[in-house]
């Protein structure tokens, strides 16, 4: 266990811009980079992705030698709902439907809070759903199938 | 008189009754977002654009603009009423307005800040009209080395006025140009960082980047910590503030309309830096300064004048220049180009009636806001002792909707769990999502200005500086750098965002 000072937020900071940049800079190889006269598709990128590396380096280099501020909770609950819910909305909304999309939707997002009683959440889900329903359905005219071929009826 | 009679024409259009009611509505979905903490302006605007594209032009970007003042408003009544200021640029507001109303002068912070934001936001709206016709007349003789000059001293502003390490905010723009070039390359077709996934060969969707960043990063800050907000729902008192009072208001309005109309056209977010300057600038000539932190009128009078002055004028490079001065004006660009209009210096002759209406409705936007807003106190706060818990399922729907609309795209809505991600990731790592944002947005743009500039230079890159105006722009945009990297430059930038966190 080393004592000397360090800010480990801009250490992973720093580590992850690296990363990043260096994955542009992989996939940059496959492009043409051409001449500064006539740039091809991977000359900016590629000269992005070095810019990106030496910035990462340098939040590296700098994290060393102070004592970096304590980090908050992580929101893990949140993550775990919050962010499945559009991926589950694009993923059935086309074989559902609007409406029963929309509905589990709301109703995954709202187990992100530990507040939420399964009642309550489902009386939201459903006015969530009628109201988005009458607004950008009925109201906008938004083109939208409201329920899908997934569906029996 | 040509300014006259073009303010007549966009009168006429920004009062037609369609107009008149989606102004109404985009300050009315303003002000409720701007007093709701928990979501912001970009988040807002990023949800509502798909659902604009059905309107007319001039609507949606009149409703989108309301929105974006509106919510100026708004997070200045929260500022005052629970010292949680709804939008960053209303931080300063909460230091001696929130003193105010525990002083039970609620009604009159209140008020002062409606009238002074009024004030301001009418003489910055006249600026606009003013200024932006000549600045297209010189706009209009940009070349390519002039836009892509242009267009980094606007990623330079935006890395200087964000909080935080100055690397740290380069990178982000940095990172954002990189997220901006995946897509199908406009010179070659050939497809860049796409993944092998077709459905990204028009580029990330920046609607889908804009909510993950801004909306799905804020809702993950707010649930790390579920508490409690403690809503003062105290009594107001009378709202209209005494002859004295407003003797005491006027200077600090005046002047926070100065300088937040000068602050606002500079890009990365003036409005915020133009608060906070008016707040300081109040402090020293008054004859009380003691006075400030303890719920001094003239420290709610400026400051608010200032950010809203901002918020009008940083229409300006939008409308002359197609450059955004922040990450709304950003989300406009994008409406702009969707509805099939070119952002930059053609927009005022060959839309005139956009240009004008959009300026006209803005004024009438600011007296709505008046007018509504005073009686409606009560009910905005009734609005804050909805719990957080009802409110994020609700904005989650509407983001999977916004999001999934613009063009019924399923992966636009993988992206926006990706990028939710990805903003969570970056405030946890203290990065800052403003200046991403930008780079995302002017990433094509200064990529094509900048192979068009060399290939019309035969390649060679002193083109940037042999052009005069170019070359200016650069000066600049390397003054600001060196500016932020000086030592007590540096310190006096931390001690700035600090005051402005508190």
């Amino acid at each position: 266990m080393s004592t000397r000072p360090r800010d480990d937020t801009d250490l992973i900071a720093g580590v992850g811009l690296m990363a990043v940049a260096a994955f542009f800079g992989w996939q940059t190889m496959g492009l043409e980079i051409g001449t500064s006269l006539r740039m091809g598709p991977g000359y900016f990128p590629m000269i992005l992705s070095g810019l990106l590396f030496i910035l990462g380096l340098l939040v590296t280099i700098k994290s060393f030698g102070r004592e970096g501020e304590p980090g908050t909770p992580i929101a893990w609950r949140g993550i775990l709902f919050i962010l499945p819910a559009p991926i589950f909305f694009g993923l059935t909304v086309r074989g559902l439907g609007f409406v029963p999309a929309l509905f589990i939707t709301t109703l995954i997002a709202s187990q992100a809070s530990v507040k939420m009683r399964p009642v309550s959440a489902l009386i939201l889900a459903v006015a969530v759903t009628v109201l988005s329903t009458l607004i950008f359905s009925y109201g906008l005219g938004l083109p939208f199938r409201r329920f899908g071929p997934w569906l029996p009826f | 008189m040509d300014l006259l009679a073009n303010l007549a024409m966009g009168f006429s259009v920004a009062s037609s009754i369609a107009n008149l009611g989606f102004c109404l509505i985009g300050v009315i979905l303003g002000t409720l977002i701007g007093v709701l903490p928990g979501i912001g302006a970009t988040a807002t605007i990023a949800m509502l654009l798909p659902i604009t594209f059905q309107l007319e032009p001039v609507s949606s970007l009149i409703m989108l603009a309301g929105i974006y003042y509106g919510a100026q408003y708004g997070g200045s009544t929260t500022a005052i009423l629970i010292n949680m200021p709804g939008e960053s640029s209303s931080a300063v507001t909460a230091i001696d307005g929130y003193q105010m109303a525990r002083k039970g002068r609620a009604g009159t912070a209140l008020a002062t800040a409606a009238l002074g934001s009024f004030f301001a936001g009418s003489v910055a709206t006249f600026l606009v009209a003013l200024f932006a016709p000549p600045l297209t007349a010189v706009a209009l003789q940009f070349g390519a080395a002039e836009y892509f000059s242009l267009m980094v001293l606007g990623l330079v502003m935006s890395v200087a006025l964000a909080h935080g390490s100055v690397i740290k905010a380069l990178a982000m723009v940095v990172l954002g140009l990189l997220l901006g070039i995946v897509g199908t390359d406009i010179y070659t077709g050939t497809p860049r960082f796409t993944m092998g996934i077709t459905q990204f060969a028009d580029g990330l969707n920046f609607v889908a980047v804009a909510i993950g960043v801004f909306g799905f990063a804020e809702i993950l800050r707010n649930l790390e910590d579920e508490h409690e907000r403690e809503v003062m729902t105290r009594n107001i008192n009378r709202l209209f503030p005494s002859r004295a009072e407003f003797r005491e208001m006027v200077g600090p309005i005046l002047r926070g309309t100065g300088i937040g109309s000068v602050l606002g056209i500079l890009p990365g977010g003036g409005a915020i830096l133009a608060s906070f300057a008016s707040y300081t600038m109040e402090k020293k000539l008054s004859k009380t300064p003691e006075e400030f932190g303890r719920g001094a009128l003239a420290g709610v009078a400026g400051p608010e004048s200032a950010n809203n002055a901002g918020a009008q004028t940083s229409f300006i490079p939008l409308l002359t220049l197609g450059i955004p001065a922040n990450p709304v004006m950003a989300l406009m660009i994008g409406a702009m180009i969707i509805q099939g209009i070119v952002p930059g210096p053609s927009v005022v002759t060959d839309q005139p009636q956009l240009f004008w209406g959009i300026i006209a409705s803005m004024w009438i936007g600011n007296l709505m806001l008046v007018v509504l807003n005073l009686p409606l106190i009560g009910l905005w706060v009734k609005l804050l002792t909805v719990p957080y818990y009802v409110l994020f399922p609700i904005i989650m729907a509407m983001s999977g909707i916004g999001v999934y609309s613009v063009n019924g795209n399923p992966y636009d809505l993988f992206a926006v769990a990706f990028f939710g991600l990805l903003g969570y990731v970056m405030s946890k790592l203290r990065f800052e999502p403003a200046p991403l944002l930008l780079g995302f947005v002017l990433g094509p743009l200064l990529e094509e200005n900048l192979r068009r500039a060399m290939i019309l230079s035969r390649g060679d890159p002193t083109t940037f500086l042999t052009r005069p105006i170019s070359a200016g722009l650069l000066v600049v945009s390397l003054i600001v750098m060196v500016l932020v990297f000086l030592p007590q430059i540096r310190k006096r930038r931390e001690e700035v965002f600090t005051e402005s966190d508190a």
